[in-house]
């Protein structure tokens, strides 16, 4: 029932960018995001399209999962793109009453979808390729400057680490806990949104419940392990820099450069 | 009218990383007024395959029938048929929600449509079933109760629905040994006094030999033995062992003391049983001697 939910998903590989470090990964996929708002024209989008395939195939996931991860977005990136397409002034193309479509508002409009589309993929690559230990361990190492300033790096690291390893159990509670009440006739998929809303209780009640008895257990568990923060803490894995990681970075900031030039020397046709 | 799974195969997680063939081409017929016993290691299948008694799970390939209608059906009679089949998870009182212990249990039959009447007539039957009280338990709240008396309102709120089949997915897991007595006793006057088709779950092999009256044996998604449990545990040791089960520690005793020559007898399940056995037999050898 649950089987399509992928957020936070790792999927096991051994591809270019499941070697990268994480902390090389967060660097490059920030870098990326920002270069993606430097693209203003038809070919600095083809640029940062065709960028996004290349890092896609060099990920080799498979084509479903970068789907996947549009697909629950697919409402938000529409409703840019019409947003976009009836309020962006310009030479009119069709109106009717009040609605109204310019030139400038498809060209806005599709690069505005094209945007999130890229940003969505890109980022989920990071989570695709990157095991949740890695990734929070990445965060909280480029966290670690700012701790002087009071950000607490590795309470924060902590705390997404155990989010991230209880959403597969929760996942699997709820699918349990929705079978049992579906044998007991319960019904999740049908009827009004109130009436849906009002069947979700017997599904929540016992989440809740449960979420807040293991967050009791784990605390006692960590308690009883002496946990007390990340004071003189090693690891067992260590993160190392290797040869992917500067290839990787300097492939974005190239991008990033080849971006900035079209921006500030647009080509023309 | 049984249950019949026709070559059912399922795999978790098509087309990932992770998948798995968690059955594989399983044909099982359950009879109408059978105690069966299914019984595997962790992660053998059978978890899956019961979910597939009542449509929680649909086959990958393969089919389904209760009563003869398909359980993948998306029409009301499917609908009606799944409600004939009662299925009690593992740790059970996990799913517990209502403010009273008779409105949870009455959260099943007011799903079937039931007047209040009926549903109350079946709440108080489901209550004074697995022995609680129902004018001290009835108002208080599922969460203050001990996890003995928790997991018997989840238990009770599926026998409210007066399934013909009834489905437990290891219910004394997690119980003490009084406890787990006691949960069994209701199952077993359950299958007895109404005739309800029972389907238990579970690995331990003791409590499966007592009640079940075909054991069925899965591993690796398959079907590896299926008979009387007597019958497995005296002449099919070694495939029992196999796939990952030991025979009770009862026939264990049996088999250590008949190897050293005392000819107890193999036709024991229970330990009362064996005390019985044991008994004639040492008379018996005093008696030659």
């Amino acid at each position: 029932m649950l089987s399509n939910i992928t957020i936070g998903q790792y999927f096991p590989g051994d591809s270019f960018l499941h070697r990268m470090d994480p902390r090389a990964k967060i660097i490059a996929t920030m870098i990326f995001i920002v270069a993606i708002f430097l693209a203003e024209t038809t070919l600095a989008y083809i640029v940062v399209g065709l960028f996004t395939i290349f890092t896609v195939a060099l990920s080799r996931l498979p084509m479903r999962l970068v789907w996947n991860s549009i697909k629950p977005l697919w409402i938000i990136i529409v409703f840019t793109m019409v947003i976009h397409i009836f309020t962006t002034p310009g030479t009119m193309v069709w109106e009717m009453g009040f609605l109204h479509i310019s030139e400038e508002g498809l060209r806005m409009g599709s690069f505005m979808a094209a945007r999130l589309v890229f940003l969505i993929i890109f980022s989920s690559l990071l989570t695709y390729t990157t095991s949740p230990i890695r990734l929070t361990d990445g965060i909280e190492h480029l966290l670690n400057p700012f701790r002087r300033f009071g950000v607490p790096a590795h309470e924060l690291a902590m705390m997404m680490t155990i989010a991230l390893r209880f959403i597969p159990t929760s996942l699997e509670e709820t699918d349990r806990i929705m079978k049992a009440q579906a044998s007991r006739g319960a019904d999740f998929t049908t009827g009004s949104i109130i009436k849906r809303a009002k069947n979700m209780v017997p599904l929540l009640v016992p989440l809740f419940i449960s979420a807040f008895r293991r967050a009791d257990e784990l605390a006692v568990a960590m308690e009883a392990r002496c946990y007390r923060g990340g004071h003189n803490r090693t690891r067992m894995r260590e993160l190392t820099v290797t040869s992917y990681d500067y290839i990787g970075i300097t492939g974005v900031i190239s991008i990033t450069l080849v971006l900035l030039v079209l921006k500030f020397f647009p080509v023309t046709f | 009218m049984p249950i019949i799974l026709d070559t059912v195969s399922y795999v978790y997680g098509e087309n990932t990383p992770y998948r798995k063939e968690a059955l594989k081409g399983i044909n099982l017929t359950i009879k109408e007024g059978d105690f069966v016993g299914i019984i595997g290691h962790t992660g053998s299948g059978k978890s899956t395959l019961v979910q597939h008694l009542n449509g929680l799970l649909h086959p990958t390939t393969g089919t389904v029938t209760i009563n003869g209608i398909d359980a993948a059906l998306k029409t009301e009679e499917a609908k009606i048929m799944r409600h004939k089949v009662g299925m009690v998870f593992q740790y059970p009182e996990h799913q517990l929600f209502e403010e009273t212990i008779a409105q949870d249990i009455a959260f099943g039959p007011k799903n079937l449509g039931l007047s209040d009447e009926e549903v109350n007539q079946r709440v108080h039957e489901a209550m004074d079933f697995v022995g609680l009280d129902y004018a001290t338990y009835a108002e208080r709240s599922p969460f203050q109760l001990s996890g003995g008396q928790m997991r018997r309102v989840a238990i009770a709120g599926v026998v409210a629905l007066e399934p013909d089949y009834l489905i437990l997915d290891e219910p004394s897991a997690g119980l003490d040994p009084f406890g787990r007595e006691e949960i069994f006793q209701k199952i077993m006057e359950l299958h007895e006094k109404k005739g309800i088709t029972v389907v238990l779950v579970s690995h331990n092999m003791e409590d499966i030999s007592r009640m079940a009256n075909r054991l069925i044996v899965i591993d690796n998604g398959q079907i590896q033995l299926d008979g009387k449990p007597l019958d497995i545990f005296m002449n099919k040791r070694k495939e029992l062992q196999a796939a990952g089960v030991d025979v009770p520690p009862v026939s264990k005793l049996v088999e250590y003391l008949r190897d050293r020559g005392l000819p107890v007898s193999q036709q024991v399940i229970s330990v009362d049983d064996a005390v019985k056995a044991i008994e004639v037999a040492v008379k018996e050898v005093a008696h030659v001697k």
